[in-house]
């Protein structure tokens, strides 16, 4: 057999080793290194979206994902908090996932932990709300076009519509001054889009997967959307933006190492497939 | 009437959404927002619904000891579990410092997580195994992946973050070119497309041309 063929056969468990190694060293404390990035046009717009609000605007943030998206998403969802809380921005917070609010929760904390942000003394009511989960997908939306309390009549501290402070003059998507929406798939930015920023004029900036930015740029390019964060890149340039680095700018070396891996392998698979044709033709 | 009855909800509920998008006033937008929260209602029940024939049916692979039941031993203790945990939380279940969080970040999360992880190193394998330039297309796509893969990363900014003032970045370049024109008609006319059949198959359906959705093979 020769050198070829034996690497077209070799064990897929060597694969996984290197794929491994390739993640996990960037990330332990010794090999950290600093590394400057550009930022790209499409996060920079975003950042400017919310930079504009005066203090006081009211965001709503969508937290439509679940932990499997969690590592390229939470990091984008601290960062926007704790941008939002430092600036003093209200904020409200909803999902059209189940585990949405449950996420948000952890970023709230997290948010909160941070010493700037405690000195601060926000009030649950009064800075920020988490309205929770509503089954439904776009017609949570659609039913927040016309009232919002119709959609969510509770927080998810039991809380009535009304008794909350900061959404006492919150009827619809009119009195929201900017939509920040995370999302993983379906019901997500496609349907903010859709229903909210096209419908309600909603001024809407969505933070997606990789595997979902895509899906986002002709809506990007046709002004729908004021910014989109994409993946692991989008979450770094994103805490670098707004100077809260998190985890994001820490994984991105080791997303690097991984793609460098597998672009590695599939050359390395391709040389290999042309040779052995060849000998065999 | 068991297939008359649907039909006409369906042929009512769809022309009221299509008409309440294009006049937004009474009576159209009081129905729409009626219509909207039954579907809160029936959405609702369907998680119900989903989560009760999860627990139904593990429980029958239990008793018929199938294959793999023992995993749907595990089914049943976490949906117990969190079920009982959510209940004993109270009305504020999802807050920090309750059972059903702690269930939540310490075991749901983490597990969730590492299923996903896994992903990139099945990606990994199956790459280095299926992804083969044997033709025009397959080259395309292998050097468009090449790209992007190398532009959303740090690649540029390692090897050239050096050069010059801000550094240069060839391959974000490439990689902004390929998702901002390649990409983005791509998406156009796929989502044209969609936007087209929705709308002729939302159409069979509201004429109640379209049956299938109503079972019994009709």
């Amino acid at each position: 057999m020769s050198f070829w063929e034996k690497m077209l056969a070799v064990d897929r468990r060597w694969i996984f080793l290197l794929v491994g190694v390739s993640l996990l060293v960037p990330i332990l404390p010794f090999a950290a290194i600093d590394v400057k990035f550009s930022v790209s046009e499409e996060s920079q717009k975003l950042f400017d979206g919310l930079k504009e609000l005066p203090p006081g605007s009211k965001v709503l943030v969508t937290f439509d994902y679940d932990p499997p998206s969690a590592p390229e998403l939470q990091p984008m969802a601290d960062a926007c908090l704790k941008y939002l809380f430092s600036h003093n921005l209200k904020v409200i917070i909803m999902g059209l996932w189940p585990q949405g609010p449950q996420q948000a929760e952890i970023s709230v904390q997290r948010a909160l932990a941070e010493p700037a942000i405690a000195a601060k003394n926000l009030q649950y009511g009064i800075d920020y709300v988490n309205l929770g989960f509503q089954s439904g997908n776009e017609f949570v939306i659609q039913r927040m076009g016309s009232d919002f309390k119709e959609a969510f009549p509770r927080d998810t501290r039991g809380n009535g519509y009304d008794d909350l402070q900061l959404l006492r003059n919150v009827k619809n998507f009119s009195n929201v001054d900017f939509v920040f929406n995370l999302s993983a798939g379906y019901p997500g930015t496609v349907e903010w889009v859709q229903v909210a920023a096209d419908r309600y004029n909603v001024k809407l900036g969505a933070a997606n997967t990789a595997v979902q930015a895509p899906l986002a740029y002709p809506y990007l390019r046709g002004g729908q959307l004021v910014g989109l964060l994409g993946g692991m890149r989008g979450a770094a340039e994103f805490e670098k933006l707004t100077e809260f680095r998190g985890n994001a700018t820490q994984f991105m070396l080791s997303q690097t190492f991984a793609h460098f891996i597998v672009i590695f392998f599939i050359v390395i698979g391709n040389v290999a497939y042309f040779v052995t044709r060849r000998k065999k033709e | 009437m068991r297939r008359e009855i649907p039909l006409i909800i369906t042929a009512v509920v769809g022309i009221v959404f299509v008409v309440q998008y294009f006049i937004p006033h009474t009576p159209f937008n009081r129905f729409q927002e009626l219509f909207s929260d039954w579907f809160f209602i029936i959405a609702a029940c369907a998680i119900w619904l989903g989560a009760l024939n999860l627990l139904k049916l593990s429980i029958i692979s239990i008793q018929k000891k199938r294959r793999d039941w023992q995993y749907a031993v595990i089914i049943v203790v976490s949906w117990f579990t969190m079920a009982i945990a959510g209940i004993l939380g109270g009305r504020d279940f999802q807050t920090p410092g309750t059972g059903f969080t702690w269930l939540y970040d310490n075991i749901y999360t983490p597990l969730s997580a590492t299923m996903f992880a896994i992903l990139a190193f099945f990606v990994a394998s199956a790459s280095y195994r299926a992804f083969r330039a044997r033709n025009i297309q397959a080259t395309l796509l292998l050097v468009a992946g090449f790209l992007v893969m190398m532009g959303r990363v740090l690649f540029d900014d390692l090897l050239f973050g050096s050069i010059g003032e801000e550094g240069i970045k060839p391959l974000s370049e490439i990689s902004d070119f390929i998702m901002n024109y390649p990409n983005l008609a791509g998406q156009r006319a796929i989502m044209i497309g969609i936007a087209l059949g929705t709308v002729s198959t939302a159409l069979r359906i509201i004429l109640g041309i379209e049956r299938s959705y109503l079972g019994g093979g009709d």
